[in-house]
């Protein structure tokens, strides 16, 4: 379903991506681990469209369609969704808001008309509830004053209430506590399916105990350098990065 | 011949007018009309040279031709398309002249009076001479001197003390697309006795293709306890040109609340001032405007202090598009004795492209020493992180900023009670969203919804 193909990529002039390829098919969750700074959150923010990045080569397919020509909107429309390592507080939007606007989009993409309110209503505190957050979240800013768990529990949340074919998790176990990790890890499955599948950029195999990955992916300096299953993981964890670094260049 | 004789000989036009219709006028007004004519035929229109006037530029005013109103027809459809649709006591006024037919006192509780000044004039003049003309004299402005010298129709508003007005009081100004540009001078007066309570809408609105000048002075004096809530909606047709004054003299205990909401106009000035005279006497002032293409909009503000333990907060927001310009100044006056004052002023600008301009001056004077005060302007850009962020969500970047414009705004609008005008500028302000922006409603009533069916509780 998502396919990279060869991505080169420059900030300010700095090439960070230097050839990555990576195949993500329907059903399969997919972790990227690798050291600070490898590029693995370039390669999350370049799929969902962040402008500041510019792809010198290489090709990003989605369902068949080209990423890359696609408009930021497009690309969540169609199911590509980002779950974001730091994300933004926008004071004024209430969250209620951003969903219902989402979902309508999304919707309107699909030629469906928005849906009932009573009906949005009982969606979207269905899963607040599955996510373990209060009502009142709904009435609240975007973000605004929540604490790095609750962040990105509302991502989460976004995520459960658009229903991604594709969802990109940043580092979404960052700032978890272990109960806070289980609830969102709980919602991170609840989108596991044939039909759907995950990335997730992490640096931690304990959020992999939750979500287990089919694959895992070695993301350094630009490149994928190793690729196993879960058991990589595992020995990533004890051993650290340099070994896999070492052995690709051997 | 200079752009203020053009006036002037509009001015003799209208007196010859009434003379031959043999509508007379009480010898106060003709003596206040020749003195505002003299004195406007001495001040002139301002110039930029003027410091109230520096980033205001009256010259497609006074070099314009404008001539007098000459009747008040306007189809009963097209005004309803353009008024709050709310139930109100509701006073119309096109083109400055009154409208009975599209005007509607029935709901007026008594102890309440609402009329246009023509007839308020008609009924009992010296009732209204005491108080016309009291708070903004000829020498506020040439603008104000120019209103007084047209002095003719407008609206008077009358609560005897402990009167409490429920339904709002609508002044409806319709601008009228004219063969010929047309110009009006209306006057609005409230008397406010002890303890009353009423929310005045004075609502500026009109056809597209309008393009007139409005040139009004307010006045509201409140006695002691009274509550006024004021709310101007101008959303005047974007070639009529808006100058306005708003005069507020507070007694003792007294609240006023001034919603000033500017979306319309080609060319917009607002001044705005509160005299606290008595101790208790509150004064908030919440504004928003919001400008687009090459509209310009100005708004002064002025609080005094005059008595100690008086309050006031100011919170302004303007959001600027394309090529519009505008304009804060908010001064607070603290006088020497007024001891144990409050004052709050904050303004905050949005500037939604490179060729806005905001000219943003906070002024404080203070000559008291027991006072809190802050003043804080501040002028930015919409969040770029932002707009990505809703994008990312499938939000379309209209959309995005559409949202991210409103929440600007939010703070002020949050205060605004009357949903009809939340709702105009919801849509002003955020362009074509897909849906009904203002969703806190909704969701409480489907909540409850929810709740009733029992639907929510798995
Ligand atoms: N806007 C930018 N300007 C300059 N350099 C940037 C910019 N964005 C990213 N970089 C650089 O690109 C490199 C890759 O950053 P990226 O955020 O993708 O790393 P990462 O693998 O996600 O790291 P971490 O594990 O710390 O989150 C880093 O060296 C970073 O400093
Ligand atoms: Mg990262």
């Amino acid at each position: 379903m998502l396919e990279v193909k060869d991505l080169h990529v420059t900030v300010e002039g700095k090439e960070i991506l230097k050839g990555l390829s990576l195949t993500v098919n329907p059903g399969e969750v997919h972790a990227i681990m690798g050291p600070n700074g490898a590029g693995k959150s370039t390669l999350s923010a370049v799929i969902a469209g962040n402008e500041g990045y510019e792809v010198t080569s290489g090709s990003i397919t989605f369902e068949g369609q080209d990423v890359l020509e696609m408009e930021i909107e497009e690309r969540a429309q169609a199911g590509l969704l980002l779950g974001f390592q730091y994300p933004v507080e926008i004071p004024g939007v209430k969250n209620v808001y951003l969903l219902k606007a989402a979902l309508n989009a999304q919707r309107a993409a699909r030629g469906e008309g928005e849906m009932p309110a009573p009906e949005f209503m009982k969606l979207v505190r269905e899963k607040l509830a599955y996510m373990k957050m209060d009502p009142s979240f709904l009435q609240r800013a975007v973000n605004e004053g929540f604490s790095g768990g609750e962040k990105k529990r509302n991502e989460i949340l976004q995520m459960l209430v658009l229903q991604p074919k594709l969802a990109m998790l940043d580092e979404i176990d960052s700032g978890l506590d272990i109960d806070a990790m289980k609830v969102v890890a709980e919602g991170v499955n609840s989108l596991r399916d044939s039909e759907r599948a995950i990335l997730m950029v992490t640096h931690y195999q304990r959020l992999l105990d939750y979500i287990e990955p089919d694959y895992v992916h070695v993301l350094v300096d630009g490149r994928i350098v190793k690729s196993g299953d879960k058991t990589l993981a595992l020995e990533l964890e004890s051993r650290g990065y340099e070994w896999v670094t070492e052995e690709s260049a051997a | 011949m200079s752009g203020a004789q053009t006036f002037l000989n509009r001015l003799e036009e209208r007196v010859s007018e009434r003379q031959a219709a043999s509508l007379p006028e009480p010898t106060w007004i003709v003596a206040r009309r020749q003195a505002a004519a003299a004195r406007f035929e001495a001040l002139g229109f301002p110039t930029r040279r003027d410091e109230a006037w520096k980033y205001t530029d009256v010259r497609r005013i006074g070099e314009g031709d404008f001539a007098l109103a000459r009747d008040a027809a306007f189809s009963k459809a097209a005004a309803a398309a353009l008024t709050l649709p709310i139930e109100a006591i509701r006073l119309t006024f096109v083109d400055g002249l009154f409208s009975a037919e599209l005007s509607d006192l029935s709901a007026l509780p008594s102890g309440a009076s609402v009329e246009p000044l023509s007839q308020a004039l008609a009924d009992n003049h010296e009732a209204v001479g005491g108080a016309l003309g009291r708070l903004t004299g000829v020498e506020f402005s040439p603008f104000s001197a120019l209103n007084t010298a047209f002095t003719e129709e407008g609206a008077v508003i009358r609560l005897a003390p402990g009167t409490v007005v429920e339904l709002p009081i609508v002044l409806q100004f319709l601008s009228r697309a004219n063969d010929a540009a047309v110009m009006s001078h209306p006057r609005v007066l409230v008397q406010a006795g002890a303890r009353s309570q009423a929310t005045v809408v004075e609502h500026y609105v009109g056809e597209a293709d309008a393009a007139n000048f409005t040139n009004v002075v307010g006045e509201i004096l409140l006695e002691r306890g009274a509550i006024l809530n004021h709310y101007k909606l101008q959303e005047a047709p974007l070639g009529d040109f808006h100058i306005a004054s708003l005069h507020v003299d507070q007694g003792r205990d007294s609240r006023f609340t001034s919603f000033n909401i500017n979306l319309g106009g080609a060319l917009v000035r607002n001044d705005l001032v509160s005299d606290l005279n008595a101790q208790g006497a509150e004064a908030s002032y919440l504004g928003l405007f919001f400008a687009q293409g090459r509209q310009h909009v100005d708004n002064h503000t002025l609080v005094n202090h005059n008595a100690p333990t008086t309050f006031s907060n100011e919170n302004y927001k303007g959001i600027l598009g394309d090529r519009a310009r505008g304009v804060f100044n908010g001064k607070v006056i603290v006088k020497r004795d007024s001891q144990k004052i409050e004052a709050y002023q904050s303004n905050a600008n949005l500037l939604l492209s490179d060729r806005a301009e905001i000219d943003a001056k906070p002024e404080l004077e203070i000559y008291a020493d027991d006072v809190k005060c802050s003043h804080g302007t501040t002028t930015g850009q919409l969040d770029e992180k932002a707009v990505f962020a809703l994008r990312t969500r499938g939000i379309n970047e209209q959309t995005a900023r559409g949202l991210l414009t409103l929440a600007f705004a939010g703070e002020v609008m949050e205060q605004v009670t009357v949903d009809a005008i939340a709702e105009r500028v919801e849509r002003t302000v955020a362009g074509k969203l897909p849906e009904r922006f203002n969703l806190t409603e909704l969701v409480d009533a489907s909540l409850n919804e929810v709740h009733d069916t029992g639907l929510g509780e798995e």
